[in-house]
């Protein structure tokens, strides 16, 4: 370590064990920390991947175990302590103390915050028995008992997740409708020509889609078990499950009076710090992104991953700003599609790699001229090679595009 | 320093590859990660160590 990096923290804590938080356990470690390091999460199980969760985990192809983000040796050797189901309940700032849900007191000297994501519920709460959200592997364990029996699914959503679980579902036999506000599943996260193409292999598949609609309302039966969805254009589709996915708010309810600016999630400045020795990563933080230069969060794997890298660096010392490219993937029947950059809907797209009637192509978005996309289909490598030229505009320090996310 | 890759783990993101080039590339056809070298010399081994990190579906793990 340098002379003028500031000394390390004795104790550090991390509040979220998963992606983000275990990563940021492991990279301090890995950077050289050698103080005391405690993981606190609310859920009970050991730090697991969520995207497997709509995919392998939920469709039976991979025991629930393959999705362990790290086995427990490995975890062990961490030299963490680990508590696991006890939610953080609240944060005195300028104690750096945390209370959780079972009374502990925990002090430190670094707080980093990685608490992700919880599902917004479908309106007036809960719903009837069958009405499932998917954040969690118990979710996942849920929606795959209750898809065994099911002989109608509707899913209401079209963003990432009720578009993958649309898919699964459908490949494991059964009848699955996909209805959300969009003309195609995820244009917002595509584009429309890459979306329209989504919806073709949906279509193709035996998805049945209804765009442009919505949840007016869940129908339940006398046991209250769900029986329908009624839709916003009128009519009530039978659905013996409902999976509703229509979005995820920042797990920040602990952090309320803790005097930390909350506003779509935990804002931070370019170097990930919330505040004096608190710093936030992964789907819960929105930092200011020095290149697009105005604050963003993302909600995918990739930037958890490396977030959590940088904010490691940043609690010893590292004075570099989080400036990543944005990107992300998803698995659909037999579409593996990567999104680099920010999507927006004006772009100019334009195939630049293969053919989308052949299954395979790579798309350059631009707008006035600039890069500001690469949408990859079925060529994830030549997708990142199209995107190399992206890195070069993220990592300036000024303004780059002014696409909104 | 022993490289094991689990390609059915693999997400095809390219990130190793960036990462570790001597190491890691990807398949043309479908972006699975392949290992060129499952004993990377010294000198490869930070950049290694940083593709394991960075993998955003853990599918590298190395053994000293
Ligand atoms: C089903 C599914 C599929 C996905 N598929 C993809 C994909 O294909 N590609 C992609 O790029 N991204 C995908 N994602 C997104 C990706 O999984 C997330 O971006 C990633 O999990 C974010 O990691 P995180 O650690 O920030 O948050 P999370 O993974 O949400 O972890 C936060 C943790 O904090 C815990 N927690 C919450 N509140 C408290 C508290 N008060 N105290 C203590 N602990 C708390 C939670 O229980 C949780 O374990 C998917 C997500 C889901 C849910
Ligand atoms: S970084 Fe991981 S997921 Fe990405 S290509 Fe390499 S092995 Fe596969």
């Amino acid at each position: 370590m340098s002379a003028t990096r500031a000394p390390a923290p004795g104790h550090v804590l991390v509040v979220g064990a998963s992606a983000a938080g275990l990563t940021t356990a492991e990279a301090l470690r890995r950077q050289g920390y050698t103080g005391s390091l405690t993981l606190l999460g609310a859920e009970e199980h050991l730090p697991y991947d969520r995207p497997p969760l709509s995919k392998q985990v939920l469709s039976g192809q991979w025991e629930e175990s393959r999705a362990v983000l790290r086995p427990p040796e490995t975890i062990e050797r961490l030299g963490a302590t680990l508590l696991l189901g006890d939610p953080a309940a609240h944060l005195d700032l300028p104690a750096r103390t945390v209370r959780t849900a079972a009374g502990r007191e925990l002090r430190a000297d670094a707080v980093v915050i990685a608490t992700g994501l919880t599902p917004r519920p479908p309106a007036g709460g809960a719903g009837p028995r069958g009405t499932h959200l998917l954040r969690t592997l118990d979710d996942a364990r849920a929606l795959r008992a209750d898809l065994a029996t099911a002989s109608r699914l509707v899913v209401v959503g079209d963003g990432v997740l009720g578009s993958e679980v649309a898919a699964t579902a459908r490949r494991l036999g059964v009848d699955t409708t996909l209805l959300g506000p969009q003309p195609y599943p995820m244009a917002a996260q595509l584009g429309t020509d890459a979306a329209r193409l989504l919806a073709e292999s949906h279509t193709r598949n035996g998805v049945r889609l209804l765009p442009g609609d919505g949840a007016a309302g869940l129908i339940a039966d006398d046991h209250h078990r769900v029986s329908g969805v009624r839709l916003v254009s009128g009519p009530v589709l039978p659905a013996d499950v409902v999976l509703v996915a229509i979005g995820a708010v920042p797990d920040t309810g602990w952090l309320t009076d803790s005097g930390l600016t909350l506003d779509d999630g935990v804002l931070c400045d370019a170097h990930c710090r919330a505040g004096e020795g608190v710093y936030a990563a992964g789907d819960v933080a929105r930092w200011h992104h020095a290149a697009l230069d105005r604050p963003v969060r993302l909600e995918n794997r990739a930037n958890a991953t490396a977030q959590a890298l940088a904010v490691a660096g940043t609690i010893l010392g590292a004075e570099r700003p989080y400036q990543p490219v944005p990107s992300f993937w998803t698995d659909q029947f037999d579409a593996r599609v990567q999104v680099y950059g920010v999507i927006s809907p004006d772009a100019e797209v334009t195939v630049v790699e293969g053919d989308p009637a052949g299954g395979r192509f790579v798309a350059a978005h631009r707008t006035e001229g600039a890069l500001t996309a690469v949408v990859g289909w079925n060529m994830p490598k030549q997708a990142r090679l199209r995107a190399a030229e992206l890195s070069a505009v993220y990592s300036r320090p000024r303004p780059a595009s002014r696409a909104t996310l | 320093m022993k490289v094991i890759l689990e390609q059915d783990k693999c997400v095809a993101s390219g990130q190793c590859v960036v990462a570790a080039p001597a190491v890691f590339d990807q398949r043309d056809e479908d972006g699975i990660a392949v290992l060129l070298d499952p004993a990377p010399a010294a000198e490869s081994a930070e950049d290694v160590r940083h593709a394991a990190d960075v993998c955003p579906a853990l599918a590298i793990q190395l053994t000293e």
